[in-house]
């Protein structure tokens, strides 16, 4: 991904693809439990969540009952819109439907202004479409549809944006 | 008519007083006898002096045994008493769809009428298995045609079942009566068209859970006004409205109908008109149990359930309230199984309606009835068997809501006959388990799941060892056991030694080292099945099980500590098991082995399997 940027000393504010970690490397989606909670030793977990990662299929939930009880209504921001809607992220198939929902909630169609982000359990903010659709659904706390000018460094981040369509 | 669809007449070749009187049986017979090859057997050539039974007795004697389990036991036997079973099997149960080929199948049991086939892992239900992985149905349909072109039944799990194998069924088996389907996927409800407008002697459909393309509920006005066969019908699970009209013309002329589980979308008084034509309904599964507009509701439906009096199953109830559950309450004294897993009640309107249901043997709850409310099953429900509470926000952590171990140990209190619990909570103590092991000793199946993974004892912050300990010693009749929480090598020390019946075993974030799954395999005599996830089991385990896998039907294993390497020596030492490794996408570390399902076979290695499936 891209690394031109860093001479700018913005990575912190670089919009990339994947897990929220350290290097620029793409992790592994699905992230082992042990890979957080350091392989084998005991958990400090104590009631607490500070370690508790994303973790696929868990708890074992299946699908059908997680779609049918669990409504998911999230919070969906837009820039420059002054009032939020909501959304129920379990009323959707897969990303495509949702995207296409996403557009219909503020009445903007396809023309690529804005990019769907969302926080995920960590507060981390993740650009939509990336981790299978499943973890989205368990992991989105709240969405927000930028507007990519919006973003610092406007013109580099436009050249961002068309280097991660290609 | 058969009141039980799941034992279908047999044609007996020997039941002279059958042969002799119906000439029907006696022209299946013409056709079917020159058919069969017998093998004679040196036994029956040998010996004067033996005891043994004419072919013909011992096959009608065999053909009234129904287990599975007792028949591959008769089958083992001698040769005669072999060929006396596979002559009179008339249903097969196939644990794992690739154990075995259908052709080994058809080979073997030539008189088949009904089947029963499972396919994917069981974790494929929370998404560790990808798509496309495989255990497709239509190869297996595709010999039946031919082998048993008179099939009549046919139970799926987890297994792919396309519209075309839909079509296929419904048009290639004439006397097709059975079908269901529960955690399948890759149909439409195109194929139940296919069902409903060919199969014309069908007594069930029942589609439960499945990952189905909703395209619509025309499906239903495809039965044709001449069937009136039908005695399940479960489409509870499908979104699309059918038409009610349909629907209501097909339960007034189906006299037979017991089972009926409508969808979301049939409204309170369309139920009633429903009821109104079959009061002879056993199980039942509602719509949607509220009412938009209220003007005086509840007298108006207050006799709904009057005339139904062999009703012991109710499930549904979605959106009930506390205004129109009370609907329920007249059929409520001779339930034994009551579902509300789908209604979000709190624990008073549970308490009101469990006082009503003093016969109740199964029970499934959301956690949103919380302790208060399980307090009401313990001193409602003595006969309860079954519990199971489901959780209503499994994925936010934030909810303080849902059941803790006060409501299981009192549910434990009340209920001694327990024998199956699976229960979700976000806290447990050791010393509440003990408590409930000592109140309900009976335990065959023990799933519990402490939703924050490696969480310990909430009181006194140790691991949950103790917890699953005291399960295991005491329940000597386990055979299913979940575990969660934190949990060191010694829950599995305590499974090994103890567990003497114990047949399934399912483990995510537990164990210290490879120690703990090397402590089941070589305890656990009876072990079947065993599937791992988010352990610290490595090498070493998934090798000390070397000579125990082939006993046992299936071992999953994901994101533990095993290397592809010791996968191929697994592999190499055991040409009777398929040991195979589901690729990660990412392909990140390729000498790990992400994913590792090992299972014995007589098949050999997967002829279908997808790239991302390496057979080792």
């Amino acid at each position: 991904m891209a690394t031109e940027d860093d001479q700018y000393g913005l990575e912190i504010t670089e919009l990339r693809l994947g897990w929220p970690s350290g290097d620029g490397e793409k992790k592994d989606k699905k992230r082992e439990f042990r890979d957080i909670v350091g392989g084998g030793e005991e958990v400090d977990g104590g009631g607490k969540n500070r370690n508790m990662e994303v973790v696929v299929g868990w708890p074992p939930v299946c699908s059908y009952r997680k779609k049918t009880i669990v409504k998911m209504y999230v919070k969906v921001s837009m820039d420059g819109a002054p009032f939020l809607r909501k959304i129920d992220i379990n009323g959707f198939k897969g990303y495509s439907d949702f995207v296409i929902a996403l557009g219909n909630l503020f009445g903007i169609g396809d023309e690529g202004e804005y990019i769907p982000i969302y926080e995920d359990k960590n507060g981390d903010w993740m650009l939509v479409g990336f981790v299978p659709w499943e973890m989205f659904t368990e992991t989105c706390k709240r969405l927000r549809m930028k507007k990519k000018v919006s973003l610092d460094g406007g013109l580099r981040t436009k050249n961002l944006m068309r280097k991660t369509e290609n | 008519m058969d009141p039980n669809p799941k034992r279908p007449k047999t044609v007996d070749r020997v039941d002279s007083v059958e042969v002799v009187n119906s000439s029907e049986s006696t022209q299946l017979l013409c056709s079917i006898d020159p058919n069969r090859k017998r093998a004679k057997t040196v036994d029956r050539v040998d010996s004067a002096e033996s005891t043994q039974f004419p072919d013909e007795v011992l096959e009608r004697v065999l053909s009234l045994i129904d287990s599975h389990k007792d028949r591959s036991s008769v089958s083992l036997v001698c040769k005669d008493w072999y060929n006396a079973e596979r002559w009179s099997r008339r249903h097969v149960f196939i644990g794992n769809c690739y154990s075995v080929s259908p052709e080994i199948v058809a080979a073997r049991f030539p008189r088949i009428r009904s089947v029963t086939i499972k396919g994917k892992p069981r974790f494929s239900d929370f998404n560790l298995v990808p798509e496309d992985w495989g255990a497709d149905i239509y190869p297996w349909l595709s010999v039946f045609a031919l082998a048993y072109p008179f099939l009549e039944e046919l139970r799926l799990k987890r297994m792919a079942v396309s519209d075309e194998s839909l079509e296929f069924l419904a048009t290639k088996f004439c006397n097709f009566k059975a079908l269901s389907l529960l955690s399948c996927d890759g149909f439409s409800t195109d194929g139940l068209k296919a069902i409903a407008t060919h199969c014309k002697n069908l007594t069930e459909l029942d589609i439960q859970e499945n990952g189905i393309d909703d395209l619509g509920g025309h499906w239903l006005s495809c039965f044709p006004e001449t069937l009136t066969s039908l005695e399940v019908l479960n489409f509870a699970s499908l979104n699309s409205e059918v038409s009610f009209d349909a629907l209501e013309k097909l339960v007034s002329r189906c006299k037979s109908l017991k089972v009926l589980k409508v969808n979301r979308n049939i409204s309170l008084d369309q139920l009633q008109k429903l009821l109104s034509h079959c009061p002879q309904l056993m199980e039942l599964g509602t719509g949607a149990f509220t009412q938009e507009l209220i003007s005086g509701p509840v007298t108006e439906f207050k006799n709904m359930f009057s005339n139904c009096r062999n009703l012991i199953t109710l499930s549904g109830l979605w959106d009930a309230t506390p205004l129109y559950l009370p609907v329920i309450y007249p059929a409520c004294a001779r339930l034994t199984f009551l579902n509300l897993s789908y209604a979000t009640l709190r624990s008073d309107e549970l308490a009101n309606l469990l006082s009503h249901c003093k016969s109740l043997r199964r029970l499934w709850l959301l956690d949103t009835v919380g302790d208060k409310g399980l307090e009401a099953v313990g001193s409602c429900c003595p006969f309860l068997e079954e519990l199971r509470v489901f959780p209503a926000h499994p994925f936010d952590q934030q909810i303080f809501l849902g059941v803790t171990e006060s409501g299981f140990v009192s549910v434990s209190r009340g209920c001694p006959r327990l024998r199956y619990v699976l229960y979700f909570c976000r806290q447990m103590t050791n010393a509440a388990v003990a408590a409930i092991a000592k109140n309900c000793p009976d335990f065959t199946h023990f799933r519990l799941c402490i939703m924050n993974p490696g969480q310990p004892d909430y009181l006194t912050k140790e691991p949950m060892d103790e917890a699953f300990g005291s399960i295991v010693k005491t329940c000597t009749k386990l055979q299913r056991l979940a575990i969660s929480g934190l949990l060191t090598d010694r829950t599995f020390e305590y499974i090994g030694k103890y567990s003497k019946n114990l047949e399934t075993l399912s483990v995510a974030f537990a164990g210290s080292s490879d120690l703990g799954m090397e402590y089941v395999l070589q305890g656990c005599p009876k072990l079947r099945k065993l599937e791992i996830r988010d352990c610290p089991f490595g090498n070493a385990a998934l090798l000390s099980g070397l000579t125990k896998y082939e006993s046992m039907r299936s071992l999953w294993m994901s994101a533990c500590n095993v290397s592809m390497n010791a996968c191929r020596a697994l592999a190499k030492e055991k040409p009777r098991l398929n040991v195979e490794v589901i690729r990660d996408e990412d392909g990140a570390d390729d000498s790990q082995a992400h994913k590792v399902y090992v299972y014995r076979t007589v098949a050999g290695p997967r002829r279908d399997a997808p790239p991302f499936v390496l057979t080792l």
